[in-house]
């Protein structure tokens, strides 16, 4: 990644222009031909500096308005096959290993989204079933202090 | 909350994951979905202003541009939680910052630009709180905000 891709991320991050050819003013900017924004996006994609190009949605603003972080006491030995089959389930959007302390055992992290909290009860009930997993806690948001993309 | 049509969920269903990385990516998309391009232009600057649609851009591995994150897990009481999410949240690095009620009750993901920069974050915390925290960094990614199914 050098300078160039950085100043690219840098006039993407809060989103490109809904216009027929976005990649123009970018491109003007630095003195690129878009042709030349446009591969270096997709090599960084390719590499893996980009996990993904497209588009974040308020989801609040439509109605999947109830979120559960989802945390499991997973048998380590388990990890690996529990994990893949937690990320199956269209609603379970994060899925991560974390390390355990004596005060919080849980080492599997899942974040569910959906439309009621009730949704959310249910999806984890399922997870529970498909993976025999019984010791979870499951952690409503009360309130968001703070929201915003990782940023460069 | 806003009302949704059929092919606004379809656009929104499509662009989270298969957004064309191309010189007219809106004419592209407009092929594949059989809907002219001006209407979807139209519709993504509405889906826009009503906030379905936050933004069409890069989601970025912090891995890989060198950084490092976590997530932490703080126990304050309840009368503080405000004073203490204010702190919190007056460093830019952290970017999600929640209240959920348990032993640990406020939870936040911060990323930096280094291991020692986000060391000092978290003794800063620490110190200026007086709360315990435990850091929570992921061993494994299994999956990541792929995509909302929306319905």
């Amino acid at each position: 990644m050098d300078e160039i891709d950085k100043q690219i991320i840098k006039l993407t991050q809060d989103g490109i222009s809904l216009v027929h050819a976005p990649f123009a003013e970018i491109a003007a900017k630095l003195g690129l031909s878009e042709e030349d924004v446009i591969n270096r996006l997709i090599i960084m994609y390719k590499e893996g500096v980009i996990r993904r190009f497209g588009a974040s949605i308020g989801h609040r603003a439509i109605g999947i308005t109830a979120n559960a972080m989802c945390t499991w006491n997973v048998p380590d030995d388990r990890v690996e096959e529990v994990g893949a089959i937690m990320s199956g389930f269209p609603e379970v959007t994060h899925c991560y290993e974390r390390p355990r302390y004596p005060d919080w055992p849980y080492n599997l992290f899942t974040m569910v989204h959906s439309y009621t909290k009730e949704d959310c009860i249910n999806v984890a009930k399922q997870v529970s079933k498909a993976t025999n997993i019984t010791d979870y806690r499951l952690l409503f948001s009360e309130r968001e202090f703070k929201k915003t993309g990782v940023r460069l | 909350m806003i009302q949704l049509d059929e092919t606004d969920k379809l656009i929104l269903n499509t662009i989270q994951l298969d957004f064309p990385l191309e010189l007219h990516p809106f004419e592209k998309l407009a092929e594949q979905l059989n809907i002219p391009e001006i209407e979807v232009l139209q519709r993504l600057e509405r889906l826009t202003e009503e906030g379905a649609l936050r933004r069409i851009g890069p989601i970025i591995n912090t891995k890989e541009t060198g950084g490092t994150s976590t997530l932490v897990a703080v126990k304050a009481s309840l009368e503080r939680i405000d004073e203490v999410a204010d702190c919190i949240n007056s460093y830019p690095e952290v970017s999600h910052n929640y209240l959920r009620p348990a032993e640990y009750n406020i939870w936040f993901t911060v990323s930096a630009a280094n291991e020692e920069r986000l060391e000092q974050i978290l003794e800063e915390i620490k110190f200026r709180t007086g709360c315990s925290l435990i850091s929570l960094p992921t061993r494994r990614l299994f999956k990541i905000g792929v995509k909302f199914n929306i319905r």
